[in-house]
């Protein structure tokens, strides 16, 4: 699927999208959890009850945890498109330089400063002063993600721009045009509300694992529902903001599109959309498919009639557009890694369902005076286990948008193989490959380790450490460490 | 070369100084952990000192980052490409360094919260002396191609001049950490803290020297730019002598200002002989000028604005959350 062979451009592609999928585990997590906090210590300011208090502490750990992956992972995001790709650079300096640097600048300054404020103050201010602190933490990682993504979109969909005809590189025209890109609208909500999902999902999950230990019951309870509230609430968010942007591929990246729906010949008026199916990508056809008639019709136009056009005639009229232009000299033909996007789109909406699904069910069962989600065992494994779900699925999202633009890195203007670094050479990639899978999977195994110990732990321990009974000493003290000393 | 292209190449060179004035001490605090510190209590109030405010320190460095490859993506492709390895090596320190804080705490056995203490101290003299090290190699010049490209060998990063340059670095930042554990604690851990201080400048005061010779032998800087440079390494010398002072006279304020003043005069020093290049060819054959490596001014006249406006915002709050926490943190001694 990644067509990747041990030459520069291979490994340059599986270094990149490695790093960025591994940040991306944690960017959704921290961004939703940064919200789901601030909205629980808001309920402790609204409604001062104390046990909203333990929760923005006790989920704020795991919060922090996240956090520091995040944060060392985006270093990397940001240095290696200098160092991996810079003819990329080069040719897209004067665009996507810009946002980088008031993503820093903007966001990730307002985000770090805030986020230590909100660690080591919690009796040192007010407590609607000290609330703010995590909103703004929250606010900036937001809007990180709103800069990050203008740059993404860019590339997805070029705006605002010419080719310099000395240089031939990018010039930006317009910065209006780069922000108000369609793609970009299209895009941000669909990712924001997917990192709510994530993180409303992993509370959920997480207590209801304790809920099978009977643990703490009234305190995950709560965390539960506040959980599957958000959660419901994102999901319907994705699905909507997930349809405009079908709607808009298929104008706009139709190859995208058609592989999304493992479609090679044009659709019929019937509109039939696969549940499943047997490509072959190297014969550019379908063998077997179980259809649903009309659907088609409805994901792309909302309407029962109409035709999609397959990716045989899409690339058909991309080489009759491209083929003796400068980009387009080395492209043989236009077709998408598809078995990866159409099972990866049929991920995403399966998943939306059942995450809908089950907030449903879940805020049933939890409802205030009944008991039932304590006996319903195997919902309680259900939810436990969707844990993960939400990275996979966010993964298999980013798989759509990224491959869907093969073979170029920005659309219709350069493609990945003229992106890559001519410096770069096997065995230094090899090298940087090895060492960045070992250090990803140590840091992801203890990230779940101690988010997994913090979880057993429970929140007695955000609750005995009493930051409010020691005041003058636990200020400067970072909690967490307190937290720690205790275990001992 | 325009206004706007001079300004930017001086923003980056203040982003750089920020970066080095503020993540100096950070690295300098890392190493302490292990290589000053002397027990679990101390070490405990020697991570405090930096806790709410490393990561924001480290934004410094993206930000300059991210300047570059906004204003300069010449430079930045050229840069960050050909210093590959390098490069590589300083994020896996970062990465190191930025998660052992956090995972320390939440340690619960004594070897593995020695573990993230001992990644905390190495990976911040690596980071410094990797950055030291980048830098002094970059201005001896390197195999430039007419694109831009860098194909050194490893004698184009690692030789005596580079190696001088990262150490010379990496004690500077040391005792930067030292000079604001100084501003920091009280009671014992100060005072060994100046102790130290008082022995090392000595030290480094024959580091600069042996800097300066090599300097001299390595690089065009005293031939093209004679004045300024010699004007630059005084103040150096200067910088480096006031901080000894403040370690003899007790002076903690003048010694934590004065070692950060000379941080960032290796980054003017570095600076001022880059220009008007920003990559210096081997032989000054294929050197990157100022004037071609820029982007475009509309991005230039953009990113002005925006900057002037944004950092007075953010200057305003990030000092506020310094002084927030402008707070001596006692000794453990003295408490228990
Ligand atoms: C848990 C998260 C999640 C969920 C439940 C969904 N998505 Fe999604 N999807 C993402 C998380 C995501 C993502 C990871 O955030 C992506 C990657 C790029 C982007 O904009 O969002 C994405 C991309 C993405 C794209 C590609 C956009 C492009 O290339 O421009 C499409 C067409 C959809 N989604 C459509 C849907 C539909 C129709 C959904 C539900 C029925 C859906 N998504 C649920
Ligand atoms: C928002 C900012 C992003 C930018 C600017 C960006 C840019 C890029 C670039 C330059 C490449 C390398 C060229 C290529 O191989 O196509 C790439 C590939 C890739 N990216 Fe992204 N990306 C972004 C976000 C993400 C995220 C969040 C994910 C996943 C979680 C992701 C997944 C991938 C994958 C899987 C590839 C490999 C595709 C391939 O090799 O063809 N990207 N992206
Ligand atoms: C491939 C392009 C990307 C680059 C260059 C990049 C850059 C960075 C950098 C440098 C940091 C560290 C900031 C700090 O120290 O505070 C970071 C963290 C972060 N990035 Fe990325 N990033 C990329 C992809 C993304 C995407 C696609 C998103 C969101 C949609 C995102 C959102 C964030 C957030 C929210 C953080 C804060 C840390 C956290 O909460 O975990 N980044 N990123």
């Amino acid at each position: 699927m990644l067509n990747i062979g041990l030459s520069v451009l291979g490994l340059s592609r599986f270094q990149f999208a490695m790093t960025t999928v591994f940040h991306f585990f944690f960017v959704p997590f921290s961004i939703g959890l940064a919200f789901i906090v601030a909205i629980m210590e808001t309920l402790y300011v609204v409604k001062k009850d104390e046990t909203y208090k333990n929760m923005a502490k006790f989920w704020g750990k795991i919060f922090l945890f996240s956090f520091a992956v995040g944060v060392v992972t985006g270093i990397i995001q940001e240095f290696q498109f200098g160092m991996n790709w810079s003819e990329y650079s080069r040719f897209m300096g004067d665009i996507f330089g810009a946002p980088l640097a008031i993503e820093a600048l903007a966001a990730f300054f307002m985000e770090s400063t805030f986020i230590g404020l909100w660690m080591f103050t919690w009796d040192r201010f007010n407590k609607v002063v000290h609330c703010l602190f995590i909103w703004l933490t929250a606010f900036g990682s937001t809007l990180s993600a709103l800069w990050i993504l203008a740059a993404n979109s860019f590339m997805q969909n070029p705006v605002g721009y010419v080719i310099n005809s000395q240089t031939h590189r990018v010039n930006m025209t317009s910065f209006s045009a780069v922000l108000t890109n369609r793609q970009l609208w299209n895009e941000f909500p669909h990712v924001i509300f997917g990192a709510f999902l994530t993180a409303s999902f992993v509370v959920a999950g997480a207590s209801a694992w304790r809920l099978l230990k009977k643990d703490h019951e009234h305190f995950y309870r709560k965390s539960l529902k506040v959980g599957l509230i958000i959660g419901l609430c994102a999901c319907l968010g994705s699905i909507w903001s997930g349809d405009t942007q079908t709607r808009y591929l298929i104008n706009n990246q139709p190859m995208k599109f058609s592989a999304m729906e493992g479609l090679y010949k044009n659709s019929t008026k019937k509109g039939d959309w696969a549940l499943g199916a047997g490509i072959d990508t190297n014969n550019h056809k379908t063998t077997w498919s179980i259809d649903i008639p009309y659907v088609l019709n409805i994901l792309s136009y909302h309407k029962l009639s109409g035709t999609v056009k397959g990716q045989n005639q899409v690339n058909k009229e991309l080489k009759a557009k491209y083929d003796g232009t400068k980009q387009g000299q080395k492209i043989k033909n236009y077709y998408v890694p598809t078995k990866t996007l159409f099972w990866s789109f049929r991920l995403m909406a399966f998943s939306a369902g059942l995450f809908a699904l089950i907030a449903i069910v879940g805020l049933w069962l939890n409802r205030e005076k009944s008991n039932a989600i304590m006996r319903q065992r195997w919902f309680l494994y259900i939810m436990g286990l969707c844990l993960w779900l939400p990275f996979i699925v966010n993964t298999a999202g980013w798989f759509i948008t990224e491959f869907g633009r093969y073979p170029w890195v920005v659309y219709g203007l350069l493609t990945i193989a003229d992106a890559v670094s001519p410096t770069s050479t096997v065995l230094g990639l090899l090298f940087t490959n090895i060492v960045y899978f070992l250090i990803f999977a140590s840091l992801g195994a203890v990230m779940i380790i101690l988010s997994h110990r913090v979880l057993k732990s429970g929140p007695d321990s955000v609750m005995t450490d009493g930051y409010s009974s020691k005041p003058e000493k636990s200020s400067d003290k970072d909690p967490y460490e307190m937290g720690a000393a205790h275990n001992d | 070369m325009t206004n706007l292209q001079l300004l930017w190449f001086l923003l980056i060179g203040v982003l750089f100084s920020g970066f080095f004035f503020l993540e100096g001490f950070d690295f300098g605090i890392g190493m302490s952990i292990r290589f000053f510190a002397k027990d679990r209590d101390e070490r405990d109030v020697v991570i405090q000192t930096i806790g709410p405010h490393w990561d924001g320190n480290e934004v410094w460095l993206i930000t300059a980052g991210g300047a570059m490859f906004a204003s300069f993506p010449m430079w930045y492709a050229s840069l960050f490409s050909g210093y590959y390895i390098v490069l590589f090596l300083i994020l896996v320190a970062l990465i190191f360094r930025g998660v052992s804080f956090e995972f320390r705490a939440n340690m619960q056995t004594d070897t593995w919260r020695n573990f993230w203490e001992w990644a905390a101290s190495i990976s911040s003299f690596c980071a410094a002396f990797l950055f030291g090290m980048m830098f002094t190699s970059m201005i001896q010049g390197v195999p430039l191609d007419g694109q831009g490209n860098i194909f050194g060998s490893f004698t184009t990063y690692v030789n005596w001049f580079s190696l001088v340059g990262g150490v010379a670095v990496s004690l500077l930042c040391f005792i930067h950490g030292l000079n604001f554990l100084r501003l920091k604690t009280s009671g014992g851990l100060r005072e060994r803290a100046q102790k130290w201080s008082k022995i090392l400048y000595p030290v480094l005061l024959a580091g600069e020297v042996v800097f300066v010779i090599l300097l001299f032998l390595t690089t065009d800087f005293f031939a093209k730019k004679p004045v300024t440079t010699w004007s630059i390494l005084i103040a150096l010398v200067i910088f480096t002598l006031i901080a000894w002072w403040g370690a003899i006279a007790s002076h903690d304020w003048a010694s934590f200002l004065a070692s950060g003043l000379s941080l960032i005069s290796v980054v003017v020093l570095i600076f001022n002989g880059l220009f008007p290049r920003v990559m210096i060819g081997k032989d000054n054959v294929n050197s990157i000028l100022i004037k071609n490596a820029s982007s475009s001014p509309y991005t230039l006249h953009l990113m002005t604005i925006i900057t002037f406006s944004i950092l007075p915002i953010v200057l305003i709050y990030f000092i506020w959350s310094y002084w927030v926490f402008y707070k001596r943190l006692s000794s453990p001694k003295q408490t228990a």
